[in-house]
């Protein structure tokens, strides 16, 4: 585990008060607004049993579909490339930018391309990215990490982004110097500065919400109009996806563009949809869109997350966010803690898998298991399931390794062996009896020595009666 | 081996062993069950939801005086024109950018034109949403996005009521290679704050003048 886990980060976010009324402001809002538009469908189960039912149809057969998807944006007159991991992902898509002599290259919000660490490489390569969605130019210009999937600069309020783009923008993007703090002004301020990039940047980068394998073609999701403005005006457009995203059929769509919406920013549909099919528009009528289109499918550790078939629906994630709203860990320790493009609940199962228990092993650890996660997550995912199952793994891989010898690992054996040996438990509550008079005030144990010190801070238990059920039994009067 | 068979091996190799869920009938609604009258209130209802400026005729003919209305109420002497626009539909007096097949117009003169006029391919009550599908009179996708004033034309007998009926009759389009583009009132956007405020990069105003009856 790394030296910083969960805890540690956690600590120090929930020392800013600012922080934590900003995300407890955000979440509150967008919790009402979700049930009552997820609410007034009345086949909103339905949707969701056949959301679920979709997605692990579609895991389930997962190479036929990719390959289906490949033939399907081919003929349609895309270029598809797979990479294996982060390193190959780059390597294809710096070069597909430098191949199209790309200064700079804009970007339409995408976790994936921030899982696969896309931004620093181009730059490394002398090409600037500018992420167009409001909330990542935010966390771009601040030069922080998200703290949410979906509205990943939420840790911040409207005075301290106003603070930020006078610091940063355009200048001409503000009249006069003068911005307002209202939401409204600083929308404004970003469409000034980036209208001109999307009029002139010729090469831009996509993720992708979904991708159809029966017609090839790939579906955006978005509200303001970045998205269209990235997929309608370069010349080049090249779309990075897990391969999780496919979906066999168009009928299938029908589905999640009912569940993604409501479930994501609260409203009966998103402002924006687009549609397309590899570069068939461009050729039918001049302009309509970018002249070349490449499509990367990425696996980065996600054939090995279906390997598993408990933590398999880890993939049926439609990156909502919902599960990060109602989430009582999320909304107190807020997103930095995790430490990852994937926060919250989900994040604290798809992280650990996609990085390792080395780096990660902590996040399984960072929820009350309440279930809350699993209630509102549109295609069922069963969150607590998989966070249990992946402790399992977390202290089997303790176990294995040179932290065998660790306390906790210790203290697990000794209470193992006294559990399977009457006599050796009577000793020891004999024992505790006796060694826990100083701890205990009226009646209860709140504060235990080191190394234990960390497990009471927030926990206590009642004091060992005078006398145990066992020695009760052995004393009573037989009944007969 | 090549990164494709290689991903493609261990996914295979993942998935050895364990057999596909039968999928089970679904229970969503695919289809809609609304009177025409309730369908039209619904679908005025949600675009009021989303500031959409509504104007309702009775018939086509009234399309040119709501329009020559709508571009004036915005201060536009111009609009942006598909070059199938009907010419029953615009405005005298009102001068219209075509858009000429092999002559299309320039990014910097869509965006120094205020509006833009277009008709639709369909509309989804249940959720307000219009859809273009570069069929008749929409011309291509840049002509939508770069104006500030977006005005629809949407008839009565373009509504349905749910997505799914939507995503059903815009099946050949997808076979055609048509792009789509789902509009649900202007653009929009919720991440200072999660607090939603209207008007972004995309059109910041959206009209949608709507004929009734079939």
């Amino acid at each position: 585990m790394t030296a910083l886990d969960f805890t540690a980060r956690a600590r120090t976010s929930l020392r800013d008060s600012q922080l934590r009324r900003n995300i407890a402001k955000a979440t509150s809002t967008i919790r009402a607004k979700t049930a009552r538009v997820a609410g007034e469908l009345p086949d909103w189960e339905a949707l969701r049993d056949a959301g679920q039912a979709i997605k692990r149809q579609t895991m389930a057969e997962l190479d036929r579909h990719l390959v289906a998807l490949e033939a399907s944006v081919t003929a349609a007159g895309g270029v598809v490339h797979w990479a294996r991991d982060a390193a190959e992902a780059r390597t294809i898509i710096v070069g597909l930018a430098r191949q199209y002599q790309a200064g700079s290259v804009i970007k339409i919000k995408s976790m994936t391309t921030d899982e696969v660490e896309l931004n620093p490489a181009l730059s490394a390569a002398g090409i600037t990215p500018y992420e167009t969605d409001l909330a990542d130019m935010i966390v771009q210009m601040a030069k922080e990490k998200p703290s949410h999937l979906l509205v990943p600069a939420i840790h911040k309020n409207r005075a301290e982004i106003r603070d930020l783009f006078l610091r940063e923008l355009d200048p001409a993007a503000i009249p006069g110097g003068r911005l307002d703090a209202d939401p409204s002004s600083l929308a404004k301020a970003a469409r000034a500065h980036l209208r001109a990039k999307f009029l002139s940047t010729k090469v831009a980068i996509s993720g992708a919400n979904f991708a159809i394998a029966e017609t090839g073609s790939v579906v955006i999701v978005e509200s303001e109009g970045n998205g269209r403005m990235c997929l309608t005006l370069p010349d080049v457009l090249i779309s990075i996806m897990g391969v999780e995203k496919v979906l066999p059929k168009w009928e299938h769509l029908e589905v999640f563009l009912q569940l993604l919406p409501r479930s994501a920013t609260g409203e009966r549909m998103n402002p924006y949809t687009s549609v397309w099919t590899g570069n068939r528009a461009a050729e039918a009528r001049a302009g309509d869109g970018p002249q070349v289109f490449h499509l990367v499918l990425l696996d980065n550790g996600r054939s090995k997350i279906l390997a598993d078939e408990v933590t398999r629906d880890t993939l049926n994630c439609i990156r909502c966010s919902r599960c990060l709203n109602v989430c009582p860990v999320y909304e107190r320790a807020g997103g930095h803690a995790y430490d990852s493009m994937y926060q919250g609940p989900i994040g604290a199962i798809v992280t650990p898998q996609l990085r390792g228990f080395e780096e990660a092993g902590s996040l399984p650890f960072a929820s009350t298991l309440c279930g809350a996660c699993q209630e509102a997550c549109p295609v069922r995912i069963p969150i607590p399931n998989i966070l249990t199952h992946l402790r399992a793994k977390v202290v089997a891989e303790k176990r294995q390794g040179l932290g065998a010898l660790n306390g906790e690992n210790l203290a697990m054996q000794a209470a193992k062996a006294m559990f399977d040996h009457p006599t050796l438990l009577a000793m020891a509550l004999a024992a505790g009896r006796i060694g826990q008079a100083p701890l205990v005030r009226d009646g209860r144990v709140t504060h235990l020595p080191p190394p234990l010190s960390g497990w009471s801070l927030s926990r206590d238990f009642p004091a060992l009666p005078p006398e145990s059920f066992r020695d009760w039994w052995a004393k009573r009067e037989p009944r007969s | 081996m090549n990164a494709r068979d290689a991903i493609l091996a261990n996914i295979r190799s993942a998935l050895a062993g364990s057999t596909p869920p039968v999928l089970p009938p679904f229970a969503y609604r695919r289809a809609g069950e609304m009177t025409g009258e309730e369908l039209r209130a619904r679908f005025l209802d949600r675009l009021a939801d989303y500031n959409v400026h509504i104007v309702r005729l009775r018939n086509e003919a009234e399309i040119p005086a709501a329009l020559a209305d709508r571009l004036a109420a915005n201060g536009a002497t111009r609009y942006v024109a598909p070059a199938d626009l009907p010419s029953a539909w615009r405005p005298a007096g009102v001068e219209a950018l075509e858009e000429v097949d092999g002559a299309p117009l320039s990014h910097a003169q869509l965006e120094a034109t205020p509006s833009v006029v277009t008709g639709c391919a369909l509309a989804v009550a249940e959720t307000g949403t219009v859809v273009l599908d570069a069929g008749s009179h929409q011309g291509r996708r840049a002509l939508t996005l770069l104006p500030d004033h977006h005005v629809c034309v949407v008839f009565e007998h373009q509504l349905v009521e749910t997505i799914p009926e939507a995503l059903q009759n815009l099946i050949g389009a997808v076979r055609d290679g048509r792009p789509l583009t789902f509009f649900s009132g202007p653009s929009a956007t919720a991440d200072i704050e999660f607090d939603r405020v209207v008007g972004v990069h995309g059109p910041r105003r959206l009209d949608v003048l709507f004929v009734q009856g079939d």
